[in-house]
C-alpha cells in the first residue's frame, strides 16, 4: 500500500483544508470498511487520509422529528437507538444488515453512500426517504437528493475538497412506512444480488396510497430511484395486486448485469419479488403509523 | 513510490491494551492488526483475509467488537483495544476458553481467537443469547474446520454456566 | 449416539473418552504459534510478484529498481532459481514432477496460471516489499488462456505445455493437454445395459472448490551460510516440503530442515510447496531470515483448489432395482499442472454398491488455472456428486426408496471396489441403518408456513483413507508421564488421539501423555497429515513404541525382582511378578526405578502401514427449505452417520463429520471459482467465494458408526474425508424432492435454482451445466 499520513481533524474546516490541499490524493475517513480493503486491491493510492470520527458534526446522530445522520456515525449507533428505530425501521432494516456485527461496528451510512457501489444496501432507504446529503467544501455546503449523489460505480457528485458531512432524513409524515431488503445467497456477510428499498404514504382514507418512493440496488451502475414505479404507486390502492404491478414496472426500469453474484435474469426476478415484498411490508408500518 | 508531498512518519499511539497503558509507534497506513502484531508483539489476533470478511482479527475496541484488520493503528491513540491476551485471569481460563475447551469447538484453532473476542461481546450485553442470536452474532467470523455445531454449543455452555 | 456392530467389542480405558486436547489451552489464549507467528533474529517480510495473467511468455523481468529501493534487502527471479529436470515424486494424495513442482513456485520463462510467482522480493518490512513490487517491470506477450475442458480436449487445442507428454491408456501421446486418460473394467457393461429393465444416464458438472482454510500460508526460511536451510512453514508435510526443498533447490535431503508451524487449516491445500523456496532463496541472497504470507486473494488464485471438471454416469438395474452395471467417464480439470486425483474418483464414484459390470474412463487435463491440490478425498466428492444424484433420480424412475435401492445394492464385506480392491469388513450398511434408525429419519419434513418448498435428500460415500510410514518415539519421564513424539501436523487433534491410543497402552490417563509435534531433524519419517491417515497410521507407530516401552520396564523390574521378563505381566497399568503376585509397581512406580537399572527408557515405533484405512463409509441425510421466487436454499436439517471403525476420540470425530458436511454443503450451494473467459477468478475473496457462516448451518448431528477396522490394533478408521464425500447430492437430492426439478451443476445457487424453475414451467429437465 503507497504510504499515507493519518490526519484527524477536529473541524470541518480543518478536513475541508486537508482535503482540498491533496484532491484525488486524499479521502475522508470513517469506518475504513471500504477504503482500505480498496487501497489492499490497489484500487487506488492516497497521500492522506482524514478521519472524520473527531469532527462534532460527522459524528452526531439528531433525532428531532428528523433524523440527522452525521456522515461518521457507524452503524450501530443508529440501529441501537431505540427512538430511531422506532421512526426510521425502514433505515434500522440496512443498516443492520451491513456485513456483520464487526463491520457494523464501524461502518456508517454515509460512507456506504460516498463509496457510491451499485450494490450499496444503504443507499435505497435513504433514497425513499428522500434524503438530503449535507456537503462541505471550500465553497461552503451545499445539499443534494441522495439519488442524485452517485454518478457511477464508486464515483460521487463531490468535488475537490468537499466531503459528506451528514444526511438528514425529513420526519415521516403520518401514514408513511418504509422498508428495505436485499437477496443474498448466504444469510449474512454477502453483497446484494438485488436489493430494494420501498416507502409509501398513505392517503388519508388509509387503503389508497397517496405517494410512493422505490429505489434499488445491485441493478444497475448506481442505486437508483425507479422513478416510473414510484409514479405508478401514486393514487392506487395498497393491495398486493398494485404492489405486484409496481414489481414489474421497477423490473422494467432495472438494467443489470450478470455477474459473479447473480444473473441478469435472476435479478429482474428479484426486483420484481423484492418490490413486492419491501412494499407489502412498507404498508404495515404506514399503517402502524396512523 | 511516486512524488511524496507529505513524508511519512511513525506516529505514536497510546491506548489501553488489555488493561494496561501501552505506548508504541505505528506507521500511519498500519492496520490495528498488523501494529498488534509486528509492532507490540501480540500475535494471538490472527490475519484470514485482511479486508473484514473472516473475523479472524476480531479485537475490543472501546467494548465494541471490530475487525482488527480495517482499523488503522493510528485511530485507537487514547482509546481501549482488548484482545484474546487479554481474556484470561492470570493462571486461568475465562469460561468462554474453557468452555471451548471442553465443547471441542476447535480444530485448527485459526479462527479460534476472534471466536472467543466476538462471543465475549455477545455475552457480556446478552447473557442468554439463543442459537439464532448466537449465529447472527457470530457470521462475521468464519471457520472452516467444526462447521459451527460445536463453537455455538461451546457459548451455549458458557452462557450457562455464567450465570 | 454411537452405533457399535455385533462383535464382541474391545474394552477400552481411554481410547472412546473426551479429555480435553493437550495443546488446547495455546490455542484459546492466542498462544500457539501459527505460520504467520513465528519470529526470528533479523526477520524480514518477503512478497511475491504474481503474473495478472492465466497464459503469457514472459519476455523480460527486471527486478533492478526494485533490489535499489530502500528497505529492499534482495529481489528473485526465475533465473535465481535452478534448473529442475523432469522426475515423478509421489507425495501420497499428489504426484508431482519435480520439474513442475519447480515451475510453479516461480515461472520459469512463461506463466500458466493466473498469479504464478514471477519475481520475489525481501524488504526491512512488508509494506516495504509490496511496494517495491511495483517497481520490477514484466514483459508479458500474452497467450490464449485455456480454461475449460472444451478448449482443453478439442482437437487444435492451444497447447499450455511443449513437454507434456500425455498417457492415454499406455500410450505416450505428445502436444495435448490430456495428461492422462484411464480405464479401469470388468465384465460387459453394455450387455448388461442392454438387458437391463432399466438405463439412466447423465451429465454433471462440478466446480473448483477452494480448501478455504482460514490461515493464508506462511513459510520462514534461513539459509545458513554453512548451507543448513532451516524453514518453518505451515504445512500438512513438513517431511514432504523436505524432500521436495531439496530437490528444487538442488541442495541434500538433509541440509534442510523443516519445522511445522502449527496449521490453520488445510484439507489438503497445505501438502504442495509454495514459498518455502523463494523464501529460501531470498534468504540466501540477503543473508537474513525471510517470512513470506499470502494475501487471501493470492491464496485464491494461486494456490491449489479442488479440481473442477464433468462427469458422465450411467447405471442399469433389473426389474428388482439391482444394479446390473454403471460406467462413468470422469473428466478433472487439473489446473496448471497434471494431477487431480482422478485415480480416487475411479475408485470412489462406484464404492458403495455392487457393480457387476462396470468401466470408468478418467481424464486429467490442464488448464490455464493454478494447479489444483488435494482437497479432502481429493476427485471423490465430485464423482459422487454424479453417482449419488444418478441412484436418487434412478429411484424416482423406477419408483423405489432411496434407502431400499442402497441397501438392496450396498458394498459389503468380500465386495470388489469397481478399481479392484476387495473390500474388508466395513460400514456401508451399518451406516445406511443409522440413518434409518435416526430421529431425523423418523421425523416428517413439515409444510413451510409461507409458500417455501420443502425437501428431503440422502446420499452416501466413501472414502478409502491411507496408511503409510509414521514414526512415533516415546520417553519415560521420571514420574511416570511419558513424552510422546510425533511428526505430523495436528490440524484437529491429532497429538491428542495419537497419545490417547499409547495411554491406552499403558493404561495411563490421556493427559499423562504429552505429545510434541517436531520438526523434520527431531523424528524418524513420518508421511503427511493427510488421507485420513494420522490417527490410524501414527496412532500404530505410537501403540508400537509404548508396546516396547513396556516390553523394556519388564525387562527393568525383572531386574529388580530377580527374575525372568517372561514372567512380568502388565496389565491395568500395573507390571506384576506371575511367580511372586505380592511383588507388583504401578507405570508410575517402574518409571521411578529406570535410573537405577539401566536408565532411560525411550522407544521408537516405526510403521509402514500397508494397505488401507480400513475405508470409512458415511451416510447422510439433509432437509432443505428453498423459495420458489427467489432460488435461496436454507439447510433445515442435516444428519451425518459415518463408520469410525473405533472412535478415539468421539467429539473429534463428530466434529470431522459436521465440518466435512459443511464444507460440502458450501460446494452444493454457493462455492465455485467464478472465472473470466481469460482466466481471472472473479470471486477471489471471502466475501464473494461465499463459504457457509454461523447463520447458513443448523446443528448438524453426527452418529458415530463403530464398525472395527481389522488393519487396526483398536478398530481405528481414518475417519477425516468421508464426510465431504456425501452433502452436494444429498442437498441436491434434497432440491429436487423441493422444487421437482433435477439439478446437474454445482454450485445449486439461487440463479441456478431459478433457471431451473422456468425451465420446469417451459418443460425442459432441470439445470443442465
Amino acid at each position: 500500500m503507497h504510504p499515507f499520513i493519518y490526519v484527524a481533524p477536529r473541524t470541518l474546516d480543518e478536513a475541508v483544508a486537508v482535503l482540498e490541499q491533496h484532491g484525488e490524493r486524499a479521502r475522508p475517513f470513517a469506518g475504513g470498511t471500504d477504503v482500505l480493503v480498496q487501497l489492499r486491491g490497489g484500487r487506488f493510492d492516497l497521500d492522506a487520509i482524514v478521519d472524520m470520527k473527531g469532527v462534532p458534526e460527522a459524528t452526531t446522530l439528531e433525532l428531532n422529528g428528523s433524523l440527522r445522520i452525521g456522515a461518521a456515525v457507524p452503524c450501530y449507533q443508529v440501529y441501537e437507538n431505540s427512538a430511531v428505530a422506532a421512526a426510521f425501521p425502514g433505515l434500522i432494516d440496512a443498516a443492520s444488515l451491513i456485513g456483520g456485527i464487526q463491520i457494523q461496528s464501524r461502518a456508517s451510512l454515509g460512507g456506504n453512500l460516498c463509496n457510491a457501489s451499485p450494490s450499496a444496501d444503504g443507499i435505497c432507504p435513504l433514497i425513499v426517504h428522500s434524503t438530503v446529503a449535507v456537503v462541505r467544501g471550500p465553497q461552503g455546503e451545499r445539499r443534494v437528493p441522495v439519488e442524485e449523489f452517485c454518478t457511477g460505480p464508486g464515483a460521487t457528485v463531490l468535488e475537490r475538497g468537499e466531503l459528506l458531512v451528514a444526511l438528514e432524513v425529513p420526519a415521516p409524515a403520518r401514514g408513511f412506512g418504509a422498508a428495505y431488503q436485499r437477496f443474498i445467497p448466504r444469510n449474512e456477510m454477502d453483497i446484494a444480488v438485488a436489493g430494494v428499498g420501498s416507502a409509501l404514504t398513505l392517503d388519508t382514507d388509509g387503503t389508497t396510497i397517496a405517494s410512493g418512493r422505490i429505489a434499488l440496488a445491485a441493478v444497475g451502475p448506481t442505486p437508483l430511484f425507479a422513478a416510473k414505479a414510484s409514479a405508478f404507486l401514486a393514487g392506487k390502492p395498497a393491495t398486493p395486486e398494485t404492489f405486484a404491478e409496481a414489481g414489474e414496472i421497477a423490473s422494467t426500469e432495472a438494467t443489470p448485469i450478470g455477474d459473479m453474484r447473480g444473473t441478469a435474469e435472476h435479478r429482474v426476478e428479484l426486483v420484481k419479488v423484492l418490490t413486492r415484498r419491501t412494499l407489502a411490508v412498507a404498508l404495515g408500518r404506514a399503517q402502524a403509523n396512523r | 513510490m511516486t512524488q511524496q508531498e507529505t513524508p511519512v512518519r511513525k506516529v505514536p499511539v497510546a491506548c489501553t491494551l488489555n488493561g494496561q497503558q501501552t505506548e508504541f509507534l505505528a506507521a500511519p497506513y498500519q492496520s490495528l492488526l498488523e501494529a498488534l502484531r509486528e509492532v507490540v508483539g501480540l500475535t494471538g489476533t490472527k490475519e484470514g483475509c485482511n479486508d473484514g470478511n473472516c473475523g479472524a482479527c476480531t479485537v475490543s475496541l472501546d467494548g465494541r467488537i471490530v475487525d482488527s484488520c480495517l482499523v488503522l493503528a493510528a485511530e485507537v491513540d487514547g482509546r481501549q483495544v482488548d484482545t484474546i491476551e487479554g481474556m484470561a485471569p492470570p493462571h486461568g481460563l475465562h469460561p468462554l476458553q474453557q468452555a471451548f475447551l471442553e465443547e471441542a469447538a476447535l480444530q485448527c484453532g485459526i479462527c479460534t481467537p476472534g471466536f472467543l473476542v466476538a462471543a465475549r461481546a455477545l455475552l457480556e450485553r446478552e447473557p442468554h443469547p439463543d442459537e439464532h442470536r448466537i449465529r447472527l452474532w457470530l457470521a462475521g467470523n468464519l471457520c472452516r474446520c467444526t462447521g459451527y455445531d460445536k463453537i455455538v454449543r461451546a457459548v451455549q455452555r458458557a452462557a450457562d454456566e455464567t450465570t | 449416539m454411537s452405533t457399535t456392530a455385533d462383535r464382541p467389542a474391545q474394552e477400552f480405558k481411554v481410547v472412546g473418552s473426551r479429555p480435553v486436547r493437550h495443546d488446547g489451552v495455546d490455542k484459546v489464549l492466542g498462544r500457539a504459534q501459527y505460520g504467520a507467528d513465528v519470529k526470528l533474529s533479523g526477520l524480514i517480510h518477503g512478497a511475491v510478484l504474481r503474473s495478472p495473467y492465466a497464459h503469457a511468455v514472459i519476455k523480460k523481468v527486471d527486478v533492478s529498481r526494485a533490489e535499489a529501493a530502500p528497505g529492499v534487502f534482495a529481489a528473485i527471479t526465475g533465473n535465481d532459481m535452478p534448473v529442475t529436470a523432469p522426475r515423478l515424486v509421489d507425495m501420497m494424495e499428489e504426484v508431482t514432477n519435480l520439474k513442475w513442482a519447480s515451475e510453479r513456485v516461480m515461472a520459469h520463462g512463461k506463466a500458466v496460471y493466473r498469479g504464478h510467482p514471477v519475481a520475489a522480493v525481501a524488504a526491512v518490512d512488508q509494506n516495504t516489499a509490496l511496494e517495491a513490487l511495483k517497481l520490477i517491470e514484466v514483459e508479458y506477450e500474452p497467450l490464449e488462456a485455456v480454461i475449460s475442458l472444451e478448449d482443453a480436449m478439442k482437437p487444435d487445442a492451444v497447447i499450455i505445455h511443449d513437454d507434456l507428454v500425455g498417457d492415454h491408456l499406455g500410450e505416450k501421446v505428445p502436444h495435448t493437454n490430456i495428461a492422462e486418460h484411464t480405464r479401469t473394467e470388468f465384465g460387459d457393461p453394455e450387455a448388461a445395459f442392454a438387458e437391463a429393465a432399466h438405463v439412466l444416464e447423465r451429465t454433471y458438472t462440478i466446480a473448483r472448490a477452494h480448501q478455504g482454510y482460514i490461515e493464508p500460508h506462511s513459510s520462514t526460511a534461513f539459509w545458513s551460510p554453512d548451507d543448513k536451510i532451516s524453514v518453518w512453514t505451515t504445512t500438512q508435510a513438513p517431511f514432504g516440503v523436505r524432500s521436495s526443498m531439496a530437490a528444487v533447490l538442488k541442495v541434500p535431503l538433509s541440509d534442510v530442515r523443516v519445522v511445522p508451524t502449527e496449521i490453520g487449516g488445510g484439507f489438503g491445500g497445505k501438502i504442495g510447496l509454495y514459498m518455502e523456496p523463494l523464501a529460501a532463496v531470498l534468504s540466501r541472497k540477503s543473508g537474513r531470515p525471510v517470512k513470506i504470507t499470502m494475501d487471501r486473494k493470492s491464496v485464491f488464485d494461486a494456490t491449489g483448489p479442488g479440481p473442477g471438471g464433468q462427469v458422465t454416469a450411467k447405471m442399469g438395474v433389473d426389474k428388482d432395482g439391482k444394479i446390473v452395471a454403471a460406467t462413468a467417464t470422469i473428466r478433472y480439470m487439473a489446473g496448471a499442472y497434471p494431477g487431480s486425483s482422478i485415480s480416487a474418483a475411479t475408485a470412489g464414484i462406484f464404492a458403495c454398491y455392487k457393480v457387476p459390470n462396470v468401466r470408468i474412463d478418467a481424464y486429467d487435463v490442464v488448464i490455464n488455472m493454478s494447479k489444483t491440490a488435494a482437497y479432502r478425498a481429493p476427485g471423490t466428492p465430485q464423482a459422487t456428486f454424479a453417482s449419488e444424484s444418478l441412484v436418487s433420480e434412478l429411484c424416482e424412475t423406477i419408483g423405489m426408496d432411496p434407502m431400499e435401492f442402497h441397501l438392496l445394492n450396498a458394498a459389503e464385506e468380500g465386495t470388489r471396489r469397481p478399481d479392484g480392491p476387495v473390500f474388508p469388513r466395513i460400514g456401508n450398511v451399518a451406516c445406511m441403518e443409522a440413518i434409518h434408525n435416526s430421529d431425523h429419519f423418523k421425523s416428517e419434513l413439515g409444510e413451510s408456513p409461507d409458500g417455501k418448498l420443502r425437501g428431503r435428500g440422502f446420499a452416501s460415500g466413501y472414502w478409502n483413507g491411507g496408511g503409510n510410514r509414521s514414526s512415533v518415539t516415546i520417553s519415560v519421564n521420571d514420574d511416570g508421564v511419558v513424552s510422546l513424539v510425533e511428526g505430523n501436523p495436528d490440524i484437529g487433534g491429532t497429538r491428542t488421539t495419537i497419545a490417547m491410543q499409547a495411554a491406552e497402552v499403558f493404561g495411563l490417563p490421556a493427559h499423562d501423555v504429552h505429545p510434541t509435534v517436531v520438526d523434520t531433524d527431531s523424528v524418524g519419517y513420518n508421511d503427511l497429515t493427510a488421507g485420513s491417515r494420522t490417527t490410524y497410521a501414527s496412532g500404530q507407530a505410537a501403540i508400537e513404541a509404548a508396546r516396547q516401552v513396556v516390553e523394556e520396564i519388564k525387562k527393568r523390574v525383572a531386574m529388580i525382582w530377580e527374575t525372568e521378563p517372561e514372567n512380568v505381566s502388565f496389565e491395568d497399568s500395573v507390571f506384576q511378578n506371575k511367580v511372586a503376585p505380592d511383588q507388583r509397581f504401578t507405570f508410575k512406580e517402574a518409571a521411578g526405578k529406570l535410573g537405577q537399572t539401566g536408565g532411560p527408557v525411550s522407544k521408537t515405533g516405526a510403521v509402514n502401514v500397508r494397505g488401507s484405512g480400513g475405508g470409512s463409509f458415511a451416510a447422510h441425510l439433509c432437509d432443505v427449505e428453498v423459495d420458489p421466487e427467489t432460488g435461496k436454499v436454507q439447510i433445515l436439517r442435516y444428519t451425518a452417520a459415518q463408520d469410525a471403525g473405533k472412535a478415539v476420540h468421539p467429539s473429534y470425530v463428530e466434529g470431522q463429520f459436521q465440518g466435512g458436511a459443511a464444507q460440502g454443503i458450501g460446494w452444493a450451494l454457493n462455492e465455485e471459482y467464478y472465472t473470466s473467459p481469460d482466466g481471472v477468478m472473479q470471486n477471489a475473496s471471502f466475501l464473494d467465494y461465499r463459504m457457509p457462516t454461523a447463520l447458513d448451518l443448523p446443528m448438524i448431528d453426527a452418529i458415530v458408526v463403530e464398525v472395527p477396522n481389522t488393519n487396526h490394533p483398536f478398530g481405528v478408521r481414518g475417519i477425516g474425508e468421508t464426510s465431504i464425500v456425501p452433502p452436494a447430492p444429498a442437498v441436491g437430492n434434497a432440491i429436487a424432492d423441493a422444487i421437482g426439478v433435477r439439478m446437474y451443476q454445482t454450485p445449486m445457487n439461487p440463479s441456478r435454482i431459478m433457471e431451473a424453475l422456468a425451465n420446469k414451467r417451459n418443460g425442459k429437465n432441470g439445470h443442465q451445466g
